[in-house]
């Protein structure tokens, strides 16, 4: 189960989030959507504490992440990151063959069996869809790949290290139709296995790809609900003002 | 098959479902008629229900997918061509539980011999085949077997303008079977209204195919 509980963040003096409450539906995939700066950002990044990293940030309230409050202290960070994988909007593969890019998570994790990193290198990348088109060129740069091609490695990179949930930043605003098209379908394949929390600007995107639905504005979450409700009759005139394109 | 083409694919089958329904429904009505069999005209009213509630669920689906996808070009005029094939489904199924109403108002049966003099039962018949190609055309993509559709619907309009003379004929040679008589007239006026709701589905799948307009025209 993943839940936010009346959190709180402030980047100083700034109120970036103002007591959010919102569980996630786990297997499926909810989308965050919302004008620009009203926090999708911030609270994905709250799930697997990457927001810790920015000077000055304060945290309020709870995040449960299977049954766990990851704000308390003791929580070993490393091994929540590894049950909460990211993929970012721009894809940042490393300078390492393609192969390596995958192994990389286990390797840091101290997996050494040559056989074991194959194998799960190989089934990451059939389930981010990019088997068929790498498995003859492991050895080749990562950097040779396609825009969509390297958002798909960087999934598979997230994914070789067996997480339950993934976060998506934007993942597809940096490219083509057809590979965002391609990330779409890759998404709802996910799902079946992965609990998804995905940041889109993009609102035919989220409305394509998710179940439930999270408007937020101005660091506050106005309304949550099936993606379905939210896109055919929303609770809140703001939401309904958002959707409509009647915004501002 | 991507996840927007597996819902189409299930928005078809929920059609399917919903053409399958309204043709079992006006045959029953027909075979109620036939036998003044009550049982079967109450069966009737208790499955429109159901019918009334798979044109809602396609409705909302149709919504759904419009508000969800965007669809464009033929999965847009499909999309705009169900909700429209939906909606003439469901008078259908309203004609069905009418002609069930009279057989349970009725006190007597109704003779065959007038069943035959009005060409009733080849209005039934002419009907439920059009229903039926419909549905073989929507299933299909058969947009010929829509067009064929059309013509059939010239025998119901036949029939139906020469209703009230055979009517006129039977009562002078059966006055006491006037009130048999009625519900006859009124039912093919309902299964001329039949012909017509076949011929606009049947002008929805040409439409969403073809991107052809064919109402109100006359060219084919
Ligand atoms: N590192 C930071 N320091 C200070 N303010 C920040 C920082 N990151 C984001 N913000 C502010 O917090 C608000 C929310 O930002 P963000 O979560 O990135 O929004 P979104 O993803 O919805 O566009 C914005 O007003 C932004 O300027
Ligand atoms: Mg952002």
């Amino acid at each position: 189960m993943i839940e936010a509980k009346n959190l709180n963040l402030y980047y100083g003096a700034f109120h970036a989030l103002k007591d959010i409450n919102l569980k996630v539906a786990e297997k499926s995939v909810t989308a965050l959507i919302g004008p620009s700066g009203c926090g999708k950002s911030t609270f994905l990044r709250t799930f697997n504490r990457m927001n810790d990293l920015i000077p000055g940030v304060k945290i309020e309230g709870d995040i449960i992440v299977d049954d766990e409050n990851i704000y308390q202290k003791g929580i070993d960070v490393d091994r929540l990151r590894k049950r909460v994988g990211m993929v970012f909007q721009k894809p940042n593969p490393f300078a390492k063959s393609i192969f390596e890019n995958v192994a990389y998570g286990m390797r840091v994790n101290g997996i050494s069996n040559e056989k074991v990193i194959k194998e799960a290198v190989e089934q990451s990348l059939k389930q981010s869809a990019l088997w068929d088109e790498v498995k003859d060129s492991l050895k080749k740069s990562a950097y040779a790949l396609s825009g969509g091609q390297q958002q798909r490695l960087c999934i598979a990179r997230a994914l070789a290290v067996e997480p339950t949930i993934l976060l998506m930043d934007e993942p597809a605003s940096a490219l083509d139709p057809i590979s965002t098209a391609k990330i779409e379908e890759l998404i709802h394949e996910l799902k079946k296995k992965y609990t998804i929390l995905i940041v889109t600007h993009n609102m035919q995107q989220a409305a394509r790809v998710s179940d439930f639905t999270a408007f937020f504005y101005m660091g506050s979450l106005i309304e949550y609900d099936l993606t379905k409700t939210i896109f055919t009759n929303p609770a809140k005139q703001q939401t309904q003002n958002y959707v409509t394109g009647r915004f501002g | 098959m991507t996840h927007l083409e597996e819902e189409l694919k299930e928005l078809k089958q929920q059609v399917t479902k919903m053409f399958v329904l309204v043709h079992s429904q006006l045959e029953k009505s027909y075979l109620s008629l036939q036998n003044l069999d009550k049982d079967i005209a109450h069966e009737i009213l208790m499955t429109e229900k159901r019918v009334n509630a798979l044109e809602l669920k396609i409705d909302l689906d149709c919504e759904n997918y419009l508000a969800l996808y965007n669809p464009v070009a033929v999965d847009l005029r499909y999309v705009l061509a169900v909700l429209k094939i939906n909606s003439n489904l469901e008078r259908i199924g309203d004609i069905a539980e009418g002609i069930a109403r009279f057989v349970i108002d009725s006190s007597t049966t109704f003779s065959n011999e007038l069943i035959m003099h009005t060409h009733t039962n080849q209005m039934f018949d002419v009907s439920l085949k059009m229903i039926q190609d419909a549905e073989d055309a929507f299933i299909n993509e058969d947009t010929s077997l829509a067009r064929i559709v059309f013509k059939q619907d010239v025998i119901l309009d036949n029939i139906n303008i020469n209703a009230n003379n055979n009517i006129i004929n039977f009562i002078k040679n059966n006055p006491d079977d006037l009130e048999q008589c009625l519900h006859i007239l009124s039912t093919i006026r309902k299964l001329e209204r039949v012909g017509d709701q076949a011929k606009n589905i049947a002008e929805e799948i040409i439409f969403y195919i073809e991107a052809k307009v064919i109402k109100h025209s006359r060219k084919l």
